[in-house]
């Protein structure tokens, strides 16, 4: 059966029809269609896989982690920089190895179109010693993804399946099973010390991490979705993973590529094949979206034996994602380009939506500045990290999930006042409760304002964890309930929201304002279920 | 045969609906299709794009090359000059005239529709308009399928069907209205000689 679907619609498919039984994640572009297509499928539904949403990356791991330790198939889903949240057990879980199949997938997103950066999952892959897989097309996203928990089980570790922005957000035609293996039955590790990783047992499974790894090289050697494509001219051999090797066919869409190609799909690194390479072309052309990891891993330190080109070596784009003409550049072949963008074109940047919340905070916000030049605002991430562009400007720094609250707070050690946090109420249940008790214990004067649009907005409006539940978070942290304050973002209530900011930012120790407005994206009915949540938590 | 076109607009302006509508019609004409969207920020009133593939082999990249396209399809005049560098020599322009000014700098409208005229194969109007005297704005998208139809590599009869898969849970009136705005759009285009 043929249907049409995104690459991560496809991967999602693959993971239902490959026996899933919980899928775990915390949206982030380009990853969160995973998830939501497994939420909304109706196979899942009848299956009764787990699909809900985590609270943030890491616990989702840990739960995926949980469901393979009780034997059943499990997936773990985010962006690359949600991988760095749940790094902890990420690099833990390779040693102590999984029970049913589990996959972890990894979305990146080379030229930042929605990220902070654009570090590349692969290196994880490696960190962890574990197998990795890279789809380069949408059929192998659904075909490689049920061959991860079979390669997973067989190996008993997680597997890491990297996808990347383009892969994820694009549509083609995916020939799908009619039918779905079946689940799992519960059943516990035979091996009972082999989740509980105290130094004694660790060691030993450490060990077996290591011995593992040549049949781990063996099974890529072996991966039909590694691929020597022999060519006549040897003067150039190509080494493409991922997407990089359909934008090299792309060159030869009408005309057989003349040099040897190995396309590469699974990790580590297949070293028969690239012996191959090595031993009969005069230099190796690498194209891989993301860092030069490959490269870098085939090249001779110090640049004299081998000649090995392509990002690290500046022959190919460095930073940025690749597309068909920075290969055919580096290949020299011609791009035609008739017209150039003309000059009255003008940038076009994302801004807050009309009527958004954030707007009337930050406009509040930058009153009070006017007041105290040494304001400083430190922001998170989600929509209202548009505070930090034009023509708002509010916030001064930015850097990752959860960090507003505790780099406020190290400001305000520093001497920094006022210092203001501005989180959301997503990102807040994310990372930003511990920070909060941290500042709470050492009663550090700053002022946290929580921009509550009861969503998690940026990423398609998905269901809070903090809905409902933050005054009785902040409660329970220790905030005190004089400097606990509610605030309706909106123009008419300008004056007295910048009164309420203002004598909270003269307190010396924690205030939390929960600046609350549901998020304008959210349909009729869920904004009516709000205000009934509203009025219990008020109560 | 090949057929390379880009979709542009603003983030929220939907044009992922002309989108959904070509990608229906090649599926269903057995036609090798890719399509990349745009998700995540940009969709907060940003420039977007989408590259629409379709083909009758198979199609390895999901982003066309610069100088490529066949045809720029943009429900905003200004962006669709923005991926003028993707245009195939002698290929087409296709255009909603209505500007969608959220930014400050926004060129003077003149200057964005004389880029756009300086193009022989060009077809601008006023889709919106179009759609909201047939009594459905929100079928601006759709009156811009019908004015590029006739130099797609899909049947009229594959879109229409398509247009009708993708409508019919919105029931048969504005399966109807979109049906006569395909139709609009296509009477209109033949008034500009291409």
């Amino acid at each position: 059966m043929k249907k049409l679907l995104l690459g991560n619609e496809a991967l999602a498919q693959g993971a239902i029809d490959a026996g899933l039984s919980g899928v775990y994640a915390y949206p982030g572009t380009p990853s969160t269609e995973i998830t939501e297509y497994i939420q909304k499928s109706r196979i899942a539904k009848a299956l009764n896989i787990h699909s809900k949403w985590s609270v943030n990356e890491k616990t989702a791991m840990e739960s995926a982690l949980g469901m393979s330790y009780a034997g059943k198939r499990a997936m773990v889903v985010m962006k690359h920089v949600g991988l760095n949240v749940a790094a902890d057990v990420f690099m833990n879980m390779s040693i102590s190895g999984i029970n049913g199949g589990l996959v972890v997938v990894v979305a990146d997103d080379p030229s930042m179109h929605s990220s902070q950066n654009e570090q590349d999952s692969r290196f994880y892959g490696k960190f962890a010693m574990i197998p990795t897989l890279e789809p380069s097309n949408q059929q192998e996203a659904y075909d490689i993804t049920k061959y991860a928990f079979d390669l997973s089980e067989e190996t008993g570790l997680p597997v890491l399946l990297r996808m990347v922005t383009r892969l994820s957000h694009s549509r083609s035609g995916v020939e799908i099973s009619e039918t779905q293996k079946a689940q799992n039955k519960v059943k516990l590790p035979t091996n009972s010390t082999q989740f509980s990783l105290i130094p004694a047992y660790a060691r030993g499974l450490y060990k077996n991490l290591v011995a593992i790894q040549p049949e781990l090289e063996k099974n890529a050697e072996n991966s039909i979705y590694n691929k020597l494509i022999k060519g006549t001219d040897k003067s150039i051999g190509i080494i493409a993973s991922g997407i990089a090797y359909n934008y090299l066919m792309e060159n030869y869409e009408d005309e057989t590529c003349p040099y040897p190609i190995l396309k590469i799909s699974q990790y580590p690194l297949p070293k028969k094949q690239v012996k191959y390479l090595f031993d009969t072309c005069e230099k190796i052309l690498v194209l891989e979206e993301g860092y030069p990891f490959i490269e870098e891993m085939i090249s001779d330190f110090l640049g004299e034996k081998r000649n090995v080109i392509g990002r690290l070596s500046l022959d190919v784009n460095r930073v940025g994602e690749l597309n068909p003409d920075s290969i055919a550049k580096a290949l020299n072949l011609p791009i035609e380009i008739t017209e150039s963008k003309p000059k009255v074109v003008a940038n076009r940047p994302p801004e807050l939506c009309v009527g958004c919340g954030h707007r009337d905070l930050f406009d509040a916000i930058n009153q009070l500045k006017k007041e105290e030049q040494s304001q400083q605002v430190f922001g998170d991430i989600g929509c209202y990290a548009l505070g930090a562009l034009a023509p708002y400007k509010s916030i001064n720094a930015l850097i990752e999930m959860g960090a507003s609250i505790t780099m406020a707070k190290g400001a305000a050690d520093a001497g920094i006042h006022p210092s203001i946090a501005v989180i959301g109420d997503s990102t807040f249940t994310h990372s930003g409760m511990t920070g909060l008790l941290n500042a709470v214990i050492e009663k550090t004067p700053i002022t946290v304002i929580i921009s509550d649009n009861s969503a998690i907005a940026m990423t398609g409006a998905q269901d809070s964890s903090a809905t409902g539940r933050l005054i009785s978070i902040c409660k329970g942290i220790g905030v005190e309930e004089d400097h606990l304050k509610i605030i309706t973002p909106l123009h008419k209530n300008m004056e007295e929201n910048v009164d309420l900011i203002r004598n909270e930012l003269n307190y010396q120790g924690v205030s939390v304002i929960i600046s609350q407005r549901p998020c304008v994206q959210l349909p009729k009915e869920k904004k009516d279920k709000l205000k009934a949540i509203k009025s219990v938590s008020l109560n | 045969m090949k057929t390379n076109i880009i979709l542009a607009g603003v983030g929220g302006q939907g044009i992922l609906t002309i989108a959904a509508v070509l990608d229906t019609a090649a599926i269903a004409s057995n036609l090798y299709l890719k399509q990349s969207e745009v998700h995540g920020m940009s969709q907060r009133g940003g420039a977007v794009h989408s590259h629409v593939r379709i083909s009758d082999k198979e199609i390895f990249s999901d982003l066309i090359p610069l100088g490529k396209a066949d045809m720029i399809i943009s429900v905003e005049p200004m962006e669709l000059l923005r991926y003028l560098p993707y245009l195939k020599k002698d290929g087409y322009l296709v255009t909603d005239s209505n500007p969608f000014e959220n930014i400050a700098d926004y060129p003077e409208l003149k200057t964005v529709y004389d880029e756009i005229k300086s193009h022989p194969n060009h077809i601008l109007i006023d889709a919106k308009k179009i759609a909201k005297d047939l009594g459905n704005s929100r079928a601006t998208n759709i009156v811009l399928v019908g004015a590029a139809s006739s130099k797609l590599p899909l049947s009229e009869d594959s879109l229409l069907q398509a247009i009708k898969t993708l409508f019919v849970r919105k029931g048969e009136r504005i399966v109807n209205k979109n049906i006569e705005a395909f139709d609009k759009g296509k009477e209109i285009a033949t008034e500009f000689v291409l």
